[in-house]
């Protein structure tokens, strides 16, 4: 599997994003090494997701910096993996999809069937692997996002809400693909507003609140001992929903 | 009344009788629009597709210009290709003016616009849904557009089609640069035009049965690929 550090830590110093006016993030500094599962929690709306967007890279900070160890952009791309909200599948069998993923990825073409064929094993979609993509169920949409990341063994793994528009028991089996990874050496960098999935999947959290990062703990730290007042109200205000 | 009858049943008399003159002019209709709708798809489809992913200055007056050329009057393009390929012209050398040749350049001309500005316009609104996704993957620049040209191949079916419709119906520029030579460069629309003027309804109208058949018969085909394409792939 992948072997610490080739692209990780990623360090972020006084990031800032600014788009029509608003302040979308707010001098985050931040520190994101190999190890334990990060989840980004924080209300809808907090700046989750353009944090994320922009530790991957998908948008550039207005002010500040994202660095990580390996400066190769190339090679930077290649170890790591986003799977989305909602999932973007082209037109084309579930098979198709992750060799595609592979061929971008500049995988040698005698390979890539063999590891996407491996890939979704490991989600469960081997039987389905014929079936054009889009006409998959929501979960399996979602797996097979996961297959797709998964075929390219990347060092990190960003998910963005993987499991908000999904019902219990997609949700279980996303969540099972996600320790999957974890326990493979990927390092896991979630963002959620779902409290029970922070506590399922996470190591440590880390607390965003208005574009700011409020809070950092380990998870059993985070939901017994909040340390600071926002982050505590978020705890207490969604709890009833989990 | 009558003369409407009476064109009607001599229009079908000739379609029934598969008369060799009006399927010589059918024949070759069909094989100028379709010929010069291949070269603009080749051409249309990735330019159209290059200046919705590119992102170069003036790229907004490229699109302006380019749905504005949708509207090209047919008649200023044969006048165009007349003088390309008029003796005197650039391209006089080539001798093709009074071809099918010169027919099929001059729909290309016409049809290229057209098919351009749709796919621009479909590959850029795929491009909002598949942007973070294929750049998360690590596809770019024209790798990327080949990627969404393939993914909404059957939406892009539809843009071929306006151009075919466009090609077959047109009647200016192939009269200016084919001439409407009997045998040689006559097609259904200067048929149409002439026989009318001269008199012979039948002829007229039985090829206007014919390209209007024609039409309709591409559009439900293409119609059906697409709607099976979509129920199979989503």
């Amino acid at each position: 599997m992948t072997t610490d550090g080739r692209i990780l830590p990623l360090h972020m110093r006084d990031a800032c994003f600014r788009a029509g006016g608003r302040t979308i993030i707010d001098r985050i500094s931040v520190e994101i090494s190999a190890g334990p599962s990060s989840i980004i929690l924080g209300a809808n709306g907090a700046g989750k997701s353009v944090l994320m967007r922009l530790m991957h890279g998908l948008l550039v900070p207005t002010s500040g910096e994202v660095g990580w160890t390996e400066t190769d952009p190339d090679k930077r791309r290649r170890q790591q993996a986003m799977v989305f909200q909602r999932p973007v599948l082209l037109r084309r069998s579930a098979l198709a999809n992750v060799t595609y993923a592979l061929k971008v990825a500049r995988v040698p073409r005698r390979e890539r069937e063999h590891l996407a064929v491996d890939a979704l094993e490991s989600v469960g979609l081997l039987h389905l692997a014929h079936r054009p993509a889009r006409v998959l169920s929501g979960g399996e949409q979602q797996r097979l996002a996961l297959a797709r990341a998964w075929a390219l063994h990347p060092e990190v793994l960003f998910l963005d809400e993987p499991t908000a528009s999904l019902d219990p028991s997609a949700t279980r089996e996303i969540e099972r693909v996600i320790r999957a990874f974890d326990a493979a050496g990927t390092k896991i960098v979630m963002a959620t507003h779902n409290l029970g999935q922070a506590r399922r999947l996470g190591d440590e959290v880390l607390f965003v609140h208005l574009g700011r990062l409020v809070e950092r703990a380990a998870v059993d730290e985070f939901f017994s001992s909040p340390a600071s007042p926002e982050a505590a109200a978020f705890i207490k205000g969604e709890l009833p929903w989990t | 009344m009558s003369a409407l009858w009476e064109a009607a049943h001599g229009a079908l008399g000739l379609i029934l009788a598969g008369d060799p003159a009006l399927r010589g002019i059918v024949l070759l209709s069909l094989g100028v629009s379709l010929s010069a709708v291949v070269c603009a798809t080749l051409l249309g489809l990735p330019l159209g597709a290059a200046i919705a992913v590119g992102r170069f200055p003036g790229r907004r007056a490229v699109v302006v210009l380019l749905n504005a050329l949708m509207g090209l009057p047919p008649v200023v393009v044969g006048l165009f290709v007349y003088l390309m390929l008029s003796r005197a012209g650039p391209l006089g050398a080539l001798g093709i003016l009074f071809t099918p040749g010169a027919m099929v350049l001059a729909q290309t001309i016409l049809v290229l616009p057209i098919i351009a500005a749709l796919c621009r316009q479909a590959v850029e609104d795929a491009w909002i849904e598949y942007e973070e996704q294929l750049r998360s993957l690590g596809a770019r620049g024209p790798g990327a557009a080949l990627t969404l040209v393939w993914d909404i191949r059957f939406s892009l079916l539809t843009a071929i089609l306006a151009g075919l419709g466009r090609a077959s119906a047109e009647v200016g520029a192939v009269m200016i640069v084919g001439g409407n030579i009997d045998g040689v460069t006559r097609v259904m629309t200067t048929t149409i035009a002439l026989e009318t003027s001269k008199g012979d309804l039948p002829l007229a109208l039985s090829l206007g049965i014919v390209l209007i058949g024609l039409v309709l018969a591409l559009n439900a085909a293409a119609f059906y690929v697409k709607d099976a394409a979509q129920r199979r792939y989503g």
